[in-house]
């Protein structure tokens, strides 16, 4: 085993190189395996990706229509204390989300405090006008949030990202752990991993519970998930939730507006749905309301969700509060609506939108990450440390051009957890995101979530659309 | 379940199916264009094939003449040819994709798997060499595929719209494939065949996979209406017209009793499925083999137009 990077926390090992109690179980096991043996199940693992058929489509590479996301065979493995912490920051932070969206769209009163300045709502394509003095059923905006955690030492986890629109990587977390027990299943007789399998009839349950006015009882509400279809990137996920929740997958294609209801073509006829767990952006969801050159959404369906005749989760306009501009907010967003200090800190972050912060960010670009507000995936961003003069000064001209259309935030010195090489284990950082349910019935969070990985050596970027890759994550039981 | 689902199962079968008769067809034509002494005739014979396959002008668009490996690649794996064994398998592995949430792990796996392996197969041209290793492949990842529908699937709509799916297009390919070869069959009614027509007449029955089973029924014989009341009148045989059309009746029965009541495409199928039950073989030939193939094909296809409606396959 390579020692520990000093430079950042390892969650596998001391930086004596002696391994933490999270991992002393997995490391014994580890340790006694035949490396041949490890080597041929890593490439089984490859196989069984490929065959059940989990890739995703990058886009803007048609060759490579469908990649696998690589997958790392040493788990991500997190304490139930370390677990106990996070679940009740991510639980504040999730409350203060949905809080924080309910009174955008109606007394605004987090602005007239002068908590949040205007600006940060005015011309910001998230805030959707439609939604203003409305509720969607059971108050719930976020029915479905990925809270991306970052951590940087040993009790140091911090909130990257609020993925409040559609999260996805779900599926990762599930076929991960499918993977593990298949290829190592001692591995989980001998160590309390608690169980992640359940996340699909959890989520099942948690739409059920949002169902709308129109929903009238009787026979469960009918729940389907809406897919931009097969050349999506994150296809299989749609097609994998739908079928581990007994859902029906339907395009836009599939659905209309008949009496009030949004329906879905059946071979027999129209049937209407309740709730929808759409997984097409807003933009896309309402040619009449929104984008009208949309394909991927249902004519009308804004119009039946104002009058009760469906839930739409994530509700439309809650992109408003995981906009990176919003992002370094939540502080403030989190104390007005909960009343507590966050449990969970924020990154620290420069709105290049601000004058002084601009100055110091262009004084420091070398030593920045620089995201655009409105970006995602990882793309259009800069890494100041990883990048040449050339690059530096590129982006320096792009920030100033539209420096509202940036944040800034240090150089995190991300933890790393081992991966599995032919060469041995050897540190990648890696990053977190749980998935949490919200319902009238409560906050529900599965125990454990996906790990990205930097595949490359040092890289910091995690993100699969830039080679990184996946881990199961094991939270232990008490 | 959706209409778009339905059509999906649907085309998911046909193209599996389709693929099959295809790679069926190629061998065929290669073992006869093996026995035929020279080029002249055996290039005919490959002329033959695409000409079952309905491909005959596209391929003439692009190539001068019909030398084996030629016809066969494009028949396999040419780019350009949207009807390529390639091509289907991917069209059925992609409508499987559509469907996943309707079919079971099984299915899913045994097509994605299919295509995997035939799409490295058919990554570089075919020799003859390896002709029958890829044939063979094709026909086994085909019967994965009906295997774990077969093995897994509940017997539901789903399945319903898979096994019509199947049915419809094999009628379709042992009509098309009797029609194109009728003339072999048609002048020697009256005689006894040279032994040349024994050739054609066997290779017949091998192109539908046929060939076994009836020596097994007829010992020692060949005789061309024998030949033609198997390959549409047996209700042993699988690939005869009247049991793809029996299939096809019971498995739109399963839909009309999971429904509970039956769609247009159920009147018109009783009406050409009573034909094909009460007709004799002799009045087949009095009235014509080829008029009554095509009057066949047109059906099925009607049937097919019809469940598409009816089930509500496309908006």
């Amino acid at each position: 085993m390579t020692a520990a990077s000093t430079t950042n926390f390892d969650e596998m090992l001391n930086g004596d190189g002696s391994v933490r109690p999270a991992y002393s179980d997995f490391c014994e096991w580890y340790n006694s395996q035949d490396t041949a043996w490890l080597k041929r199940q890593d490439a089984e693992a490859e196989r069984f990706f490929r065959r059940i058929g989990i890739t995703f489509n990058v886009y803007g590479e048609e060759a490579a229509e469908e990649r696998l996301i690589p997958f790392d065979m040493i788990p991500r493995i997190i304490t139930a204390r370390e677990w106990r912490k996070l679940t009740r920051g991510i639980e504040q932070r999730v409350r203060a989300l949905n809080a924080f969206l309910q009174d955008l769209y109606h007394r605004q009163e987090i602005i007239r405090s002068g908590r949040l300045p205007v600006q940060a709502l005015r011309n910001n394509d998230a805030f959707l006008a439609q939604m203003i003095g409305f509720t969607p059923p059971g108050g719930v905006y976020t029915h479905i949030v990925g809270i991306d955690l970052v951590r940087t030492g040993p009790d140091e986890f911090m909130v990257l990202e609020d993925n409040a629109r559609t999260p996805s990587g779900v599926s990762y977390m599930l076929e991960n752990r499918e993977t593990m027990m298949a290829m190592f299943p001692e591995l989980f007789t001998k160590i309390p991993v608690r169980s992640v399998s359940d996340y699909p009839r959890r989520l099942a349950r948690s739409l059920r519970a949002c169902a709308p006015p129109a929903y009238k009882g009787g026979k469960r509400p009918v729940v389907a998930v809406l897919t931009p279809g097969i050349y999506n990137s994150a296809y299989f996920e749609h097609a994998f939730l739908a079928d581990q929740m007994g859902a029906e997958l339907v395009e836009g294609s599939d659905l209309r507006v008949i009496d009030g209801r949004v329906a879905m073509r059946t071979t027999t006829g129209y049937k209407a749905i309740d709730v929808i767990y759409r997984r097409v952006d807003d933009d896309y969801l309402d040619p009449l309301t929104f984008n009208p050159n949309s394909v991927l959404g249902v004519a009308g369906i804004m119009d039946v969700y104002r009058a009760g005749g469906i839930t739409i989760a994530n509700a439309p306009g809650t992109g408003i509060a995981d906009d990176k501009a919003i992002y370094s907010y939540m502080p403030e967003i989190v104390e007005f609506y909960t009343g507590e200090k966050p449990i969970l800190n924020n990154v620290p972050t420069w709105r290049c939108s601000e004058p002084d912060a601009l100055a110091y960010v262009l004084d420091n670009l070398a030593d920045l990450v620089v995201k655009e507000v409105h970006g995602s995936g990882g793309y259009g961003m800069l890494i100041g440390p990883t990048s040449s003069k050339k690059e530096i000064a590129a982006f320096e001209a792009k920030l100033r051009a539209k420096p509202e259309n940036y944040i800034a935030q240090p150089t995190l010195s991300l933890s790393t957890v081992p991966i599995f090489t032919n060469a041995g284990l050897a540190p990648r950082h890696v990053d977190l995101r749980p998935f949490v349910l919200v319902s009238p019935d409560g906050i529900d969070i599965t125990p454990g979530g996906l790990t990205r990985v930097a595949l490359k050596k040092g890289s910091l970027v995690v993100n699969s659309s830039q080679g990184g890759g996946t881990k199961d994550t094991w939270v232990l039981d008490e | 379940m959706l209409g778009r689902a339905a059509n999906g199962v649907y085309w998911m079968n046909r193209y599996l199916e389709r693929a099959e008769n295809t790679a069926r067809l190629i061998d065929v034509g290669f073992h006869l264009a093996l026995t035929r002494g020279n080029k002249e005739s055996a290039d005919e014979e490959w002329k033959s094939v695409l000409t079952t396959t309905g491909q005959v002008e596209a391929y003439s668009a692009a190539h001068d003449d019909f030398s084996g490996p030629q016809v066969f690649n494009y028949l396999l794996r040419d780019k350009d040819n949207p009807g390529s064994v390639l091509q289907m398998v991917e069209n059925a592995r992609t409508n499987a994709r559509v469907v996943r949430t309707s079919i079971t792990n099984s299915v899913w796996e045994a097509t994605n798997e299919g295509w995997m392996t035939l799409r490295d197969l058919l990554s570089r041209p075919v020799r003859e060499s390896n002709l029958g290793e890829v044939l063979s492949t094709i026909r086994r990842q085909s019967m994965l595929v009906r295997g774990a529908l077969e093995g897994t699937m509940l017997r539901n709509e789903v399945f319903n719209f898979a096994r019509i799916g199947t049915f419809i297009e094999r009628a379709d390919n042992t009509a098309r494939i009797l029609d194109v070869k009728y003339y072999v069959l048609l002048p020697s009614v009256a005689w006894v065949g040279s032994s040349l027509d024994n050739v054609q007449w066997e290779t017949l029955l091998r192109s539908v996979a046929g060939n076994r089973a009836f020596t097994w029924l007829n010992p020692g014989s060949m005789d061309p209406k024998e030949i033609a009341r198997f390959l549409i009148l047996d209700g042993q045989f699988p690939r005869s017209l009247v049991f793809c059309y029996e299939k096809i009746r019971s498995n739109m029965a399963g839909l009309a009793k999971e429904y509970g009541h039956e769609v247009s495409a159920h009147e018109l199928l009783r009406d050409a499925g009573a034909r094909l039950h009460q007709i004799s073989i002799d009045e087949i030939f009095e009235g014509g083999l080829h008029e009554f193939l095509q009057d066949v094909i047109g059906k099925t296809v009607e049937i097919g137009n019809a469940i598409a409606a009816d089930y509500r396959f496309i908006e």
